[in-house]
């Protein structure tokens, strides 16, 4: 008999679940397979019903972020190699509401992100005709990194200070505001301070670092988080020694 | 199609699920022990305001065992507090130079120094 993994899902239906409850599914095992090559086995071959949300399959959409035996993980990037011989707990991210199994409600993360205006704002606005806003790459390795975020909210679920308190903006938004920060024909720092240096802005993040290890891109929100702390600081006193002045 | 989505509770335990929350918090705890040795010194020179006796009573508890056992508390946490604040600095305080990130050690490297440094002055000035 061939070798088979046993995967325990966290189901919740609606329309007749009053809570969730885990379903255990034995599937076949392969070396090359990941967790969401499970998970469609499940849903072609065993349970039509298991919703979960899926595109690529090659961690660049950031659509399956699932917590996978207590950790958030993307499940296109978490081979079944790694849980051989133990049972595979897939559930929803933590610290969103599930709207169907592993599918999540992300609402508030899209509003967050659009909170801090992450697109550039020119410093000086200028018409088409007078062409491109130059940047030399040196300027662009500065805030390179973190353009590699995709939205897939593992840092979210990581971070404890998410679960806590419901309106800190978190990590992946706080660090796409650094990054248009960071760019040297963006205008738009003041624009975003008002979300991003407000309480529930950096104030709220207290450095736990886990958004950072989780994060499948390897983008470092705690490290964005902590320099725009230091740079809101130097803003407050600069406004305070010299009101108005350096803006 | 009825839409009811569900809210998990964050447990009371959240910070015992992975090590690296445990680690957070022992670091946080280490900042009371800081805390906590700072609202000391500060009695310490209300105490020397109040005149010698009130000094001699401050240095008395302070050299008791307890007294001293509770600063070397204070210290083994200020140490831990120290040394995973200096690891984090390069995430905090990254620098360029010529367009180029410095290395992660020669920053964390500075701020052993700047503390080697404060140190001695420190207990120069003890012993003048």
């Amino acid at each position: 008999m061939s070798e088979t993994i046993t995967l325990e899902v966290l189901r919740y239906h609606p329309e007749t679940d009053s809570e969730p409850h885990f379903q255990r599914y034995v599937v076949p095992y392969r070396d090359d397979w990941v967790v969401l090559d499970a998970l469609n086995h499940i849903k072609d071959n065993l349970d039509a019903t298991l919703s979960y949300r899926w595109s690529c399959h090659m961690a660049v959409c950031g659509s399956c972020g699932m917590t996978i035996n207590g950790e958030p993980k993307l499940s296109c990037h978490s081979f079944l190699r790694d849980y051989r011989g133990k049972v595979v707990r897939v559930e929803p991210l933590d610290h969103f509401p599930i709207e169907r199994d592993l599918v999540i409600v992300m609402d508030s993360f899209m509003e967050k992100l659009g909170s801090v205006k992450p697109w550039l704002i020119p410093k000086v606005e200028k018409p088409l005709s007078a062409g491109e806003y130059l940047q030399s790459p040196g300027q662009m390795q500065v805030f390179h990194q973190y353009t590699q975020c995709i939205n897939c909210l593992l840092c979210y679920a990581a971070c404890p200070q998410i679960g806590l308190n419901e309106d800190f903006v978190g990590p992946a938004a706080l660090a796409l505001a650094h990054r248009y920060n960071l760019d040297s024909r963006d205008g738009g720092r003041d624009a975003r301070a008002e979300v991003v240096a407000s309480n529930e802005g950096i104030w709220e993040c207290t450095f736990v670092g886990a958004c950072s290890e989780v994060c499948p891109k390897h983008v470092d929100p705690a490290a964005a988080i902590q320099q725009t702390k230091i740079s809101a600081s130097v803003g407050w006193l600069k406004d305070l020694l010299t009101p108005g002045a350096h803006r | 199609m009825s839409r009811r989505p569900y809210i998990r509770k964050v447990e009371r335990n959240w910070w015992i699920r992975q090590p690296r929350y445990i680690s957070y918090m022992i670091r946080e705890l280490t900042s009371l022990f800081v805390g906590l040795y700072c609202a000391l010194l500060a009695v310490g020179l209300v105490r020397l305001a109040q005149g010698p006796a009130a000094w001699d009573g401050f240095v008395a508890a302070f050299s008791s065992p307890l007294g001293v056992t509770f600063q070397l508390a204070c210290l083994a946490f200020a140490i831990y507090h120290s040394v995973t604040w200096f690891a984090l600095t390069p995430k905090a305080m990254p620098l360029r130079m010529k367009g180029e990130p410095v290395p992660g050690i020669v920053i964390v490297g500075a701020h052993y120094a700047a503390w080697a440094v404060v140190s001695i002055v420190v207990l120069i000035g003890a012993g003048m």
